[in-house]
């Protein structure tokens, strides 16, 4: 546990075309339609490989990352609740989906930096998968807070609650059951927008995806190393792109690149945080309006890791034999058919470990201690999201599991996306009290703890 | 003699522990908890099981928080402290039917902490408006059904599946039977005993349910009630048992003439349309089913159908109750408020929590009530 080492940091060399990736991102679906594109709406779990063979001017805007782009931005935040609560919504529902919502209510659109338009961008359709209660009863408001606006937005959503596959593969009436629903799926989106759909497109769209959430395991899998080249706050940044496009070509670049600046800055021992002593997992998403936190952990030496939440939202996994959590191997073969790449992205996609805790709380907290002992994990700092039911479920048997096994476990309550519900001053009093007992002391320099 | 059935209603209710208890005992055969009316009583009782509800005390949970984030609702957190204080010891297994986050937290932390012979996650499909939705419940059920047959080392035929499906519909005609009388410009049941008889039915035997049913309604026609029934109320939302919500809202001057939600109507709505599949019919029926919320996309079918029951029931005004925390209920709370108020139905929210605060509802239901008699103007 204690290190008197201070090790060398430098930036990342990626930061800004992390930056302009995401800010491209929010605005190319603002501007969709000035190219003659298309936009649609829909979470960042959803098949985005799917509506990707509508064509190459295809854009989206995922649910969640915007929703957690507003709570950075704490004033439209504020503004987006007011208007969600004048709508006669509970206060106590998603916050991302609140935040969503308020600014379709608000007829205001946020992007990356932080810049308010006017008008919202309203989608062309709506394509959705649902595993959490929210997730469709989402974008069924979306739906019908834009046709209280005389506009008509139509919505497909896709059920994949079907189970987790922990010790072997799920059935196969299982898999038919969310491909029967893609085929129709994609029927329903000729229909909709009066395109002709592309298999080629989808294949390619296919392999992306498994590309790009294969090599984020693998870039998440080279933070074992001490000290750690990525700390978590870092990364939110980072796997943010496969939560907006992990279908496209520029995710799968930008992770390629990534990975081999992060192999370097392990080869070269450059670290995340400076007085490295301590490591750290979190769980489920931060609160947004309060990423300090992490910067008041580092004054302690305490790095965050990352979180089964940062690798495992989007990044794709499986154990070997061994028993070791490894990032996924690539489907033995590329699709070339329609067929083929619906079988491969469903079969990829229902592994996607951030599933399996909506079914077997077990299952997450091996995954949690799996990855306490392979990333030489110290403590576990578990945010009882009041923002998420989704991610927040079973999130107590967590705590007893992990306590169980000798993990030291530090739970606090918080929310996403809402400020209301998030005591700074009190998490940070609560979280100096854990280093305590854990001997560590702020702003110790080297030598000691 | 009428009076003598709702009694026996509330006893059922009262002491549903010792009536489970005693059933077990003179049958000989296995009792198993359910947590959610997605759970397809017919394969239990084909089975000779006798499936009863799991559902909370309105007592403040006191052992729960260690296993259930306090952001779920009071339900989950409710039913499990049941569970942990040994009030549900005599069941033999447990079950659920995939529906909300919630409950399924109520059943793993049980599954997890409180010894018990069975325990089956039926995965019941969220997508119930996709057309391969009974296909998909069609094999789930064949899973279920296995797992008891395995448990319980009895084969299930379809003759006993048969008489599950006859048990569960018998059951479900007499009580909309029932129902129809609260369409009368004077009802001839209440709100409350409306529930009582719904919950109890949640809680025994079907068949012995069904035999009080019966005489019930031979009785019925010629029951008036003593008093008058004020303004129709309905009551829709999240799950609620809260007898003396009922009871203190019908003495204010209204009368709940119906109810949606799954300890009432959409508990007994829908039947199992015979299909020689069995369980594909049973599947059928499950997902057709009025949907609770949490599975009601992409179109709102259940806020639909809360409108035609508002119109044939001849409906004043609608308390729209929400168990705190409960999202799917909570997110329909302006679309129902519209779509009712399209018809001239004026809505009120109220959140539930495990108790009450009677003192703050008393005042905004009767300020609700005022404004649906139209004393209002007077001020």
């Amino acid at each position: 546990m204690a290190q008197t080492k201070e090790y060398p940091t430098e930036p990342l060399k990626i930061w800004n075309e992390a930056k302009q990736l995401r800010g491209k991102y929010y605005e190319n679906y603002l501007n969709a339609h000035e190219r003659g594109g298309l936009r649609w709406a829909g979470g960042a779990w959803a098949f985005s490989a799917i509506p990707a063979g509508l064509g190459e001017d295809v854009h989206c805007v995922t649910g969640e990352p915007y929703g957690a782009t507003i709570a950075f931005f704490k004033d439209f935040t504020a503004k987006c609740h007011d208007a969600v609560e004048a709508a006669g919504f509970p206060r106590t529902l998603c916050a991302y989906m609140r935040n969503y919502w308020g600014s379709i209510l608000l007829d205001k659109y946020i992007l990356a930096d932080g810049r308010v338009v006017d008008g919202y961008p309203t989608p062309d359709f709506i394509w959705q998968d649902h595993i959490c209660c929210s997730h469709g009863k989402w974008y069924q408001i979306v739906k019908w807070l834009e046709e209280k606006q005389g506009k008509k937005v139509p919505l497909y959503c896709i059920d994949v609650s079907v189970g987790y596959p922990v010790d072997r593969p799920l059935e196969d009436y299982k898999i038919n059951y969310i491909l029967q629903q893609l085929n129709d799926g994609i029927e329903w989106l000729e229909k909709t927008t009066g395109r002709k759909y592309d298999d080629k497109l989808l294949c390619e769209a296919v392999w992306n995806e498994v590309r790009a959430t294969r090599l984020w395991a693998q870039i998440c899998t080279l933070n074992q190393a001490v000290p750690a080249p990525l700390d978590e706050k870092t990364m939110y940044s980072l796997y943010v792109m496969g939560t907006l496009m992990k279908h496209r070509p520029e995710c799968v670049a930008f992770y390629e690149k990534l990975k081999a600046e992060v192999e370097d800055r392990v080869k070269r021992g450059i670290a995340a945080v400076a007085n490295e002593r301590f490591r750290v997992i979190t769980d489920t998403q931060p609160p947004w309006g309060f990423l300090k936190i992490f910067r008041e952990m580092e004054k302690y030496g305490v790095v965050s890791l990352g979180s089964l939440y940062t690798y495992g939202l989007i990044g794709m996994w499986e154990y070997r034999p061994d028993g070791t959590w490894v990032p996924r191997e690539l489907p033995s073969k590329r699709p070339q058919t329609r067929e083929e790449a619906l079988k491969t992205i469903v079969e990829w996609t229902v592994n996607r470990p951030e599933w399996a805790h909506f079914y077997l709380p077990e299952a997450k907290t091996k995954m949690m201690l799996d990855i306490v002992k392979q990333w030489k994990v110290d403590a576990v700092l578990l945010h009882y999201n009041r923002g998420c039911e989704g991610l927040s479920v079973h999130i107590a048997e967590n705590r007893l599991g992990l306590l169980e096994a000798g993990v030291p476990v530090f739970p606090f309550e918080g929310n996403m996306g809402d400020e209301r519900e998030f005591d700074l001053p009190g998490t940070l009093a609560r979280l100096t009290t854990f280093f305590a007992s854990m001997g560590l002391k702020k702003n110790a320099r080297l030598g000691g703890n | 003699m009428l009076e003598e059935v709702f009694e026996t209603f509330r006893k059922w209710i009262d002491n549903r522990h010792e009536y489970a208890r005693a059933w077990k005992e003179r049958t000989q055969n296995k009792v198993v908890g359910y947590f959610c009316t997605y759970v397809p009583e017919e394969i239990l009782y084909a089975a000779n099981i006798l499936p009863v509800r799991i559902l909370g005390s309105h007592e403040p949970p006191t052992v729960t928080e260690p296993y259930i984030f306090a952001m779920y609702c009071h339900l989950c957190r409710d039913c499990l402290a049941q569970g942990l204080k040994g009030k549900f010891n005599y069941v033999n297994g447990i079950v659920e039917g995939q529906s909300c986050l919630h409950l399924r937290q109520a059943f793993n932390a049980w599954r997890l902490h409180i010894p018990t012979d069975f325990a089956h996650y039926i995965y019941i499909p969220h997508g119930v408006q996709n057309p391969h939705a009974i296909q998909y419940l069609t094999q789930e059920f064949a899973k279920f059904k296995k797992a008891l047959e395995d448990w319980t080392g009895k084969k299930i035929t379809n003759e006993d599946l048969d008489r599950g499906i006859r048990i569960m519909n018998k059951n479900r005609e007499l009580m909309r039977r029932v129902y129809e009388y609260r369409k009368l410009d004077n009802p001839k049941i209440t709100g409350l005993e409306a529930m009582e008889m719904v919950l109890s039915s949640q809680m025994t035997d079907k068949e012995e349910h069904s035999k009080l049913l019966e005489r019930l309604l031979e009785e019925l026609p010629n029951r008036k009630l003593n008093r008058n029934p004020g303004v129709r109320l309905m009551i829709i939302g999240s799950e609620d048992d809260d007898r003396v919500f009922m009871k203190n809202v019908e003495a204010l001057g209204a009368t709940f003439v119906i109810d949606e939600h799954c300890t009432g109507s959409r508990y007994l709505w829908d039947d199992v349309v015979p299909d020689e599949d069995r369980l594909f019919a049973i599947a059928s029926r499950y997902v057709k089913r009025i949907a609770c919320p949490s599975k009601d996309w992409a179109e709102f079918t259940r806020v639909n159908h809360a409108v035609r029951l508002a119109k044939e029931f001849k409906v004043q005004g609608t308390l729209v109750i929400q168990n705190k925390f409960c999202d799917p209920h909570g997110i329909e709370i302006p679309p129902l408020r519209d779509a009712l108020g399209s018809i001239g139905v004026p809505t009120y929210p109220l959140e539930f929590d495990v108790t009450v605060p009677w003192g703050q509802f008393r005042t905004r239901v009767e300020a609700f009530l005022e404004t649906l008699t139209g004393l209002e103007e007077l001020f």
